[in-house]
């Protein structure tokens, strides 16, 4: 669904604004109603967690919204908040065949609606697996994991190993669940409560959560093997590291996730800290177009975006590019920041050099601005690097199910993906939940709903 | 541009949209705006010994996102005292001499009853008279409306009495609810009728509320069936009209789930004069006129019509029996793949509910999307294809002329089927 905001009211949006609010019942009938059904349908491929989208859509139409949900809860058990961080444009609305026609489906919204339907009126978040064939063992109870990270990935893991029946533990060092659903997502997207309320009906649903546990700090990672058959880590990224700007540390510099939690916790003085601010956003990523579109409503002054590459290239997604834009921010491109320039008064603002397409000659301007927040992409998770499995630049390296080098250590979402979309991590979780079952589990060597055993390649 | 004027059973009228009887022309006020609005005649709502009626009334059926596809009532005729209406349809025919003014009628089945009726409806100067023979609800517990449309000879004997007293042009209403509309129809005109009116509303209950358990609609926790019209009944009336326009042949006013032009050209394509609109104007209210009248118009113009007599029943000698369609024709179906958008509906309405003569590949072309093939030694022709498909004019189909014009129907075939054995091994007999 397109949306328009024009530059002179942006900046009186309010901050909590959702940007897609909920459809209303009328709403959601005639967009259901749209919906043709399709064999093989193009949005359930493009789904990385392959929710079953023409039939959640078709049982909203004929009012069965409940069921809608459990649809969707079956595949992607944080639908709830797919429905809002998901990229739709790039993925099921993207691959929607009313594309060739009109306007997609809006299945973003469509999936809201039952997943608000269910969690208001707290139905259960867990759909059981029909999974297990007749004859086939109880699930062993001494089997137990332990889940490093309750962010979309560990949560997808312990959820789909509570639907076939095992349990695990969550280990968050955070005071929050949720990880970046709950503190790094644009609050026009999403607020922190929806992510809140989808891990409250997952802990509803049995799912063993203790938070303020850092794993290396107040428990060690071997000591989790020796408590869990196995072990997931679901860790997620650290933070975004300096670029090595002259006058960088200036405390007007800020990381850009940083600012994002603040502002969702709505932090007064980040908050005073922006209004009536000139912002330059340093990145061309997603968490980029985050920031810009908050400052800007949050009611900054001017907002820069500024990219080293060309507008091509640039890794966010178009249609964040264009919310952006809508927004007012004004993106500069092929400019490659310099330095930070700062006097005792405060910041004066971001030198950056622009070199024109064709031209040689690079240019030195001064962006003078109030903040300059990096958002030019997470470094690994620094506990990472003391982990006794396989890793490159930070990242963990796992084959398709998850496996790490360690026969009983299983990962999966950013820390291993780098920066993926929510869903992916989902699937991760999932699909890790599964391979360590499959492997450590004698008895579901012959499950055929279950991968095989692990190869003997494992990285 | 055309003329939009007809002559029905010797009532003239500005154009061939009347309202029919029914909400719409329940006073004076709302006959006049809607002929103000553009409307050509009117069906007054019916009259007889006033009633009381029950409240709610109405139900609807709603589909796909669009609210009223059918509409279903357990209303009765007019509530208003007779004196009061036939002073409206006075004063209304008196400001608007050149619209129709019809009067519904309905009374117990005395012959004293319907000439003191008949005589004071034609005192209001009014243009003729429908005879309300029709109404499935309520009326007909008490042996009225449709009692008297079910029963032929019944039908026969009022339409007797009332051309007894009736100096202005009689049309009988007829109801759907019956197993074959012509008996009636017959009756109506041996009984003297000038014209048929169908169909009246059909016998339904349109949905129950799953929470209460009550049907629709609710009348204090109970209801009862009603009378369904609307979008809905389009098909059964059209094939009705047809019917009675070819056996007896009187004038036929059309009337079931007209809500557009296109609906109106298609019942005096099947031999209707004039067409009566209730649903859509409830609906919409009175100003839909200005497109039917305008679409009408266009539409004889691109034809190269002068007149909507012109038009009336050009489909009807193209409505036989089934024994008479010519076994050599056949069609199959076609896909433009350039129109595809590759959503494989009419693979699974095919594959599931038809012929399985459509095979589905992914598309390498475009990621996700279903590549259909149409087997063409499977497909027997039966247009479903192409009626599941959500893009005009993707698929259609097209003739495979293997006989050239020759024409076998099944009566001639059933005589010597082995003298045509290519009948068989063209169809795909499993």
């Amino acid at each position: 669904m397109m949306v328009r905001i024009f530059p002179k009211h942006a900046g009186q949006l309010p901050l909590h604004a959702e940007i897609k609010p909920a459809l209303s019942i009328d709403q959601a009938l005639a967009e259901s109603s749209r919906c043709l059904f399709c064999h093989d349908a193009p949005c359930m491929q493009a789904c990385p967690t392959h929710i079953d989208v023409p039939l959640f859509i078709r049982q909203i139409s004929t009012g069965n919204p409940s069921g809608a949900a459990r649809t969707i809860f079956a595949q992607n058990v944080l639908g709830h908040s797919c429905a809002r961080v998901c990229p739709t444009e790039e993925l099921c609305e993207g691959a929607c065949v009313l594309s060739d026609q009109a306007r997609p489906i809006d299945i973003g919204s469509l999936q809201r609606f039952a997943t608000d339907h269910a969690l208001s009126r707290q139905q259960p978040i867990l759909v059981a697996s029909s999974g297990r064939r007749p004859g086939e063992p109880p699930p062993d109870a001494t089997f137990t994991v332990g889940i490093v990270g309750a962010g979309p990935a560990g949560l997808a893991c312990a959820a789909e190993l509570l639907r076939l029946g095992y349990r695990s533990v969550i280990y968050e060092q955070a005071s929050q669940p949720g990880g970046l659903n709950t503190t790094g997502v644009a609050q026009y997207k999403m607020v922190p409560r929806v992510s809140l309320e989808e891990v409250e009906a997952l802990s509803r649903a049995g799912l063993e959560l203790r938070t303020g546990v850092a794993i290396g700090r107040d428990i060690s990672v071997d000591e989790l093997l020796v408590r869990h058959r196995t072990v997931f880590l679901g860790v997620g990224m650290g933070r975004i590291p300096a670029i090595g700007l002259a006058g960088e540390d200036h405390p007007a510099v800020w990381d850009a996730l940083e600012l994002i939690a603040r502002l969702k916790q709505g932090d007064a003085r980040t908050l005073s800290l922006i209004r009536g601010a000139a912002v330059a956003v340093i990145g061309g990523g997603n968490t980029s177009i985050d920031v810009v579109t908050q400052a800007v409503r949050a009611s900054a002054r001017k907002v820069w975006l500024v990219y080293r590459r060309s507008a091509s290239e640039m890794p966010a997604y178009p249609h964040e590019v264009q919310l952006a834009l809508q927004h007012g921010v004004e993106i500069l491109c092929h400019a490659t920041p310099t330095r930070v320039v700062a006097s005792s008064e405060g910041l004066s603002g971001l030198e950056i050099s622009v070199s024109s397409e064709g031209s040689s000659s690079p240019q030195t301007k001064l962006l003078a601005c109030d903040l300059v927040v990096r958002a030019t992409g997470q470094r690994g998770a620094s506990l990472v690097d003391s982990l006794p499995v396989r890793s490159v630049k930070g990242v963990l390296q796992v084959d398709a199910h998850g496996r790490t080098s360690h026969p009983r250590l299983y990962a999966g979402g950013d820390c291993v993906s780098g920066g993926q979309e929510v869903v992916n991590a989902v699937e991760a979780g999932k699909k890790a939940a599964r391979a360590m079952l499959a492997d450590h589990l004698p008895s579901s060597a012959n499950s055929p709903t279950l991968p095989g055993p692990a190869p003997s390649n494992r990285p | 541009m055309a003329d939009l004027s007809v002559e029905f059973c010797g009532i003239r009228s500005p154009n061939p949209f009347w309202l029919a009887s029914a909400p719409p022309t329940n006073t004076g006020d709302q006959v006049m705006r809607a002929f103000d609005a553009g409307w050509g005649g009117a069906v007054w709502k019916t009259l007889g010994e006033p009633i009381i009626n029950v409240s709610s009334r109405y139900s609807s059926v709603d589909y796909g996102g669009q609210r009223m596809m059918g509409l279903n009532n357990i209303e009765l005729i007019t509530d208003r005292p007779l004196a009061v209406n036939f002073a409206e349809i006075a004063e209304v025919k008196r400001r608007y001499p050149k619209h129709a003014v019809i009067v519904s009628l309905m009374v117990e089945s005395k012959r004293e009853t319907w000439h003191d009726i008949v005589r004071r409806t034609e005192d209001t100067g009014a243009d003729g008279i429908e005879l309300n023979f029709g109404c499935p609800h309520g009326m007909s517990e008490r042996g009225m409306g449709s009692a008297v449309g079910q029963v032929p000879d019944y039908a026969c004997q009022i339409v007797g009495w009332v051309k007894e007293a009736a100096r202005l042009p009689v049309i009988v209403k007829l109801t759907p609810n019956i197993a074959d509309i012509v008996y009636p129809a017959r009756a109506a005109a041996k009984g003297g009728a000038d014209a048929l009116s169908l169909i009246n509303t059909i016998n339904s209950i349109t949905g129950v509320d799953l929470d209460t358990f009550t049907p629709r609609p609710d009348v204090h926790g109970s209801s009862a069936h009603g009378g369904y019209c609307g979008p809905a009944v389009k098909p059964i009336a059209l094939n009705m009209v047809a019917a009675v326009a070819q056996d007896p042949g009187l004038p036929v006013s059309g009337i079931g789930g007209i809500s557009t032009w296109r609906d109106a050209v298609e019942f005096i394509l099947l031999g209707a004069t004039t067409v009566q609109v209730c649903t859509a104007v409830m609906h919409h209210g009175f100003r839909i006129i200005a497109d039917l009248c305008d679409g009408l118009s266009n539409y004889l113009d691109e034809k190269g019509l002068s007149s909507v007599a012109a038009l009336r029943g050009k489909s009807l000698t193209r409505v036989k029996r089934w024994e008479q369609l010519d076994l050599n024709y056949r069609v199959i179906a076609d896909v433009n793949e350039s129109s595809c958008i590759g959503c494989g509906v009419c693979y699974m309405a095919c594959n599931d509910g038809a012929h399985q003569a459509i095979a589905a590949h992914p598309d390498t072309a475009r990621a996700g999307r279903t590549r259909v093939e149409i087997l063409e030694h499977k497909c027997v022709g039966c247009n479903l294809c192409s009626l599941v498909c959500p893009v005009a004019g993707c698929i259609t189909m097209k003739r495979i002329d293997t006989f050239g014009d020759a024409q076998l129907p099944w009566t001639q075939y059933s005589q010597a089927p082995a003298q045509h054995p290519h009948v068989k091994s063209n169809r795909h007999d499993r």
